[in-house]
């Protein structure tokens, strides 16, 4: 088995576990390159659809490219796309720092959208080698009733024998691309051929390496016009992923409040 | 594949994390900035810069200098990744330090060159093995604390060796470090340590053999669950061991029903006729058999143990003590099944490795071999021949209380290896002709539930479909098998016990037996599913007790109700509800003919479909959705 192979395999295998365990479940789609191999994953799990609704928290912030994408897929894909209009800026913490405020209307919108729809699982396309908070993350990670995530208290997790019970108005998180790279995902998205929004891939020196909403995310400096270009680029780089997320490099632990609280 | 998982395991402060922030410094796998980046924030806090800040970049971690969480790293060396799982050495993070744990290939082990081998040392070496890590590299520490003594790295890697040599953890190699100042970390051949010819820490993870999913070749998955496709019931689960392959004959455990694999699923779809260990699937049968989330599919030579009982090694996590009596449920593979502590048969000495004998109780973070029981008949596998199925979870509520492997199966009833082929093909024999399976149904439920009217008009219905069926119920038992019997509370465990034993024989012979009793205790029915193994059935006619009274079709509830009959379990309230019952049937809210043809889809499917595909007792009505 290959490494793609042995990583698909088991995200397959952990995205059936949410489904026959958990209801009712939702997935986040961000329309990144990550959360959009997930969701061709999920297709791969049930062979063909996908058995749940697909969530965009929008914060009507998004570039237009990444909204052309979005209804492309869900005619092409035929999916159950849910689009939560996230609460405005001035609802939340004013004692963040602004970017990181804008980002944090996304947990809001997630915390509505969750307690309208009672559900019980979020499945969300986050990877350990993103940021160091989410390196410690759980493939099956409980939440407090308000969402927020208990990082010092999180249960053993052994194996692949998941603890998957829910207990009464709370939710998990599911996160079935931990274990993935960024170069993984990309090989994966040029193997299997799957659709990516145009912006990833470089025009006049510039491209997106981290796709977030158009206020809090600044392109990177790339030649890289093909994901060949892109994964050898990954492999002889030394900035991180994120370096384009402003909201990362407000304060130290700007990201860590950010998680701790809820978000993705 | 190359990629190699390695946990960084140890007591507190031998020096993991500032290990793993010095081999990525060095390799050149950190992004430009972090190292000026941290000690920018040490100086800004006045504190020294550590390597460990690497790793520990949780605010809470920095204060208090210790890994409070599994937290993982991607290292990039020419000959193959790594992936670093930084594993907290504090005690009371144990949960935290197998959970970075069970997902490696490998372990870094480290030891304090002058602090020497602790108690948490041994700790961590006992659950390398308990987990499943095969292989370490042992790090001796902190040379520079004992400036470089040979004397001293020989003695802490003898006594390395002989801790891994019991507990079944192979060792590659034992490299003396300072990993401060980068001694022997990526290369090797420190000057100050020149006593020392074997690779450095880098070239020893190098060295490391590839990854072997699958140790035996046996097939094993595990079903996670059926999806409907084009009027097709498509089985989903993960190989987890073995080989999977269209016209294979498999067997589906616990029914221990033998069937050919149709076809293999894939989308995009394509022709696929085999698949290997470690490969997630989906694929169908060749007949309407039931199958179910929790079943094992396996070989039919090489099938999973059927027990209810079984020895196992755990590591206790629970805030409370393990002993027993204890009831928990446990996860394994993708079954979820009630078991119960027998007793507590050792907790491991950690001083010694030995096993100590102890008080029959295990406390948090010890480990200990238990004995557990379940009124199930489960589909086990021992950790020895295939670790894959044998791992499991215990759950206390929500709460996991152990992680462990299953040793030993003890109790192994009906139907396990030990069947003789011979018997096995009577009862083959038995089933073609009848165009069923012999079973015991057994109805359990409160007075007035309505178990004697469904019971008889199922009789009936199976009677008019050509099998052979019988209902056993107190009037027709206590007339003369149980004469001798009254009903005090051991005369009810016995009139139980034996209608367990004779529908047990009527099943033997290839009939349906119906059995009908209240059989208010759990420890009564399951001796009665001990008794028929596999071929039980446990059906609970359910409602609630003033619904019961109100029918009151014998006129008992009256009749207790004004004092004639003082152990009358309809008003006493000692039912006690099924926890595991193959099928409910809530008369409260459905009609007799309702109720009636729920369990004749049930036994369409489980006793009927296995031997006669296609039959049915029902007018075919469309079959429930398989997902939530």
């Amino acid at each position: 088995m290959t490494l793609l192979d042995e990583l698909e395999a088991r995200s397959i295998s952990i995205i059936r576990e949410a489904y026959f365990r958990i209801a009712p479940l939702g997935m986040l789609w961000s329309m990144g390159k990550d959360s959009t191999a997930l969701l061709w994953l999920v297709r791969k799990a049930f062979l063909g659809s996908v058995p749940f609704p697909v969530i965009l928290l929008d914060t009507e912030m998004e570039l237009p490219e990444v909204y052309a994408f979005r209804d492309q897929l869900e005619r092409d894909w035929n999916l159950d796309v849910r689009n939560e209009l996230c609460p405005p800026e001035s609802s939340i913490d004013a004692t963040l720092a602004p970017a990181t405020r804008a980002a944090a209307r996304k947990t809001a919108g997630l915390r509505e959208l969750i307690a309208r729809e009672q559900l019980r699982g979020v499945i969300v396309g986050i990877r350990r080698d993103e940021q160091s908070m989410r390196a410690k993350e759980r493939v099956f990670s409980p939440r407090l009733p308000d969402g927020a995530w208990d990082v010092k208290h999180q249960p053993a997790e052994l194996w692949d024998v998941y603890h998957t019970d829910v207990a009464d108005g709370q939710h998990v998180r599911i996160h079935p691309l931990l274990d993935w790279t960024e170069v993984d995902v990309w090989r994966y998205t040029q193997r299997e051929e799957i659709p990516i929004v145009p912006l990833y891939l470089a025009r006049d020196g510039k491209r997106y390496r981290s796709l977030g909403e158009k206020n809090i995310t600044v392109p990177i400096d790339s030649k890289a016009a093909s994901i060949e270009e892109i994964i050898a680029e990954l492999e002889t780089t030394r900035q991180p992923e994120r370096a384009g997320r402003l909201m990362d490099h407000e304060s130290e632990d700007a990201f860590e409040r950010l998680r701790t609280g809820g978000y993705m | 594949m190359n990629q190699l998982r390695v946990v960084a395991v140890g007591h507190v402060d031998h020096g993991k994390s500032t290990l793993i922030g010095r081999l990525l410094h060095e390799t050149g796998n950190l992004p430009d900035g972090k190292v000026a980046e941290l000690r920018t924030i040490a100086e800004r806090r006045g504190v020294p810069f550590e390597w460990s800040f690497v790793l520990d970049a949780m605010q809470s971690e920095r204060d208090q200098a210790v890994t409070i969480d599994t937290t993982r790293i991607w290292m990039r060396t020419p000959e193959r990744e790594i992936v670093l799982i930084d594993a907290p050495g504090h005690k009371e993070f144990l949960r935290n330090m197998v959970t970075g744990a069970s997902d490696a290939d490998a372990a870094l082990l480290l030891v304090d060159a002058l602090e020497g081998v602790s108690e948490q040392t041994r700790r961590h070496a006992l659950l390398l093995e308990l987990i499943g890590v095969p292989r370490a590299v042992v790090v001796i520490n902190k040379m520079d604390r004992v400036d470089y003594d040979v004397h001293r790295y020989t003695a802490i890697r003898a006594e390395m060796e002989a801790l891994l040599q019991r507990t079944g953890v192979a060792a590659t190699a034992f490299v003396p470090t300072d990993a401060r100042e980068g001694e022997n970390v990526v290369a090797a051949g420190s000057p100050r340590m020149a006593f020392y010819e074997g690779p450095s820490v880098l070239e020893a993870l190098i060295a490391l053999p590839e990854r072997a999913r699958g140790a035996s070749d046996a097939l094993r998955i595990a079903v996670q669950g059926i999806v409907r496709h084009d009027l097709q019931r498509i089985i989903l689960g993960r190989i987890e061991s073995g080989e999977l392959a269209t016209g294979r004959e498999v067997l589906i455990s616990p029914a221990r029903r033998s069937a050919r694999v149709a076809s293999l699923e894939v989308w995009p779809p394509r022709e696929k006729v085999t698949a290997r260990a470690g490969e997630s699937i989906g694929f169908t049968l060749d007949g309407p058999y039931f199958v179910d989330r929790g079943d094992v599919i396996s070989d039919t030579g090489h099938a999973p143990t059927l027990a209810t009982s079984f020895r196992a090694r755990l590591l206790w996590l629970g805030a409370g003590t393990l002993e027993a009596g204890g009831s928990y449920r446990m996860r394994f593979g993708t079954r979820t099944a009630t078991v119960e502590v027998a007793m507590v048969e050792r907790v491991i000495d950690i001083e010694s490795l030995g096993k100590g004998d102890g008080d029959g109780i295990a406390r948090t973070n010890d480990v200990a071999e238990a004995v557990f029981t379940s009124a199930q008949t489960l589909p086990l596998d021992v950790v020895g021949d295939h670790p894959g199925l044998a791992r499991f979870i215990l759950l206390d509520g929500l709460d996991i209380v152990a992680g462990g492997t299953i040793l030993a199966t003890l109790n192994t009833g009906s139907a396990g290896d030990l069947v003789p082929v011979g018997h096995l093909l009577d009862a083959r024999a038995r089933a073609r002709r009848n165009g069923h399976l012999g079973a015991v149904v057994w109805f359990t439920g409160l007075p007035g539930a309505g178990k004697s009217t469904i019971a008889m008009e199922v009789e009936r219905r199976l009677f008019e479909g050509g099998c052979h069926a019988y209902v056993l119920d107190g009037d027709n038992v206590r007339a003369g098998l149980n004469k001798d019997l009254g009903f005090s509370p051991e005369d009810r465990h016995e009139n139980i016990r034996r209608v367990g034993e004779l529908a047990a024989l009527f099943a033997d012979s290839g009939t349906i037996a119906i059995a009908s009793f209240i059989s208010p205790y759990r420890s009564d029915r399951a001796t009665a599913r001990r008794a028929a193994g596999a071929a039980f059935h446990e059906i609970y006619i359910k409602a609630d007790a003033a619904t019961c009274e109100a029918r009151d079709p014998k006129g008992h509830y009256a009749k207790a109700r004004a004092g004639a009959l003082p152990s009358f379990t309809g008003i006493t309230g000692d039912y006690e509800e099924p926890q595991n019952a193959e099928l409910v049937v809530d008369t409260s809210v459905l009609s007799v003919e309702d109720a009636v043809d729920t369990v004749l889809a049930y036994i369409d499917e489980r006793i009927l479909a296995p031997v006669r595909p296609g039959g049915s007792l029902l007018a075919r009505t469309p079959l429930e959705a398989d997902s939530p």
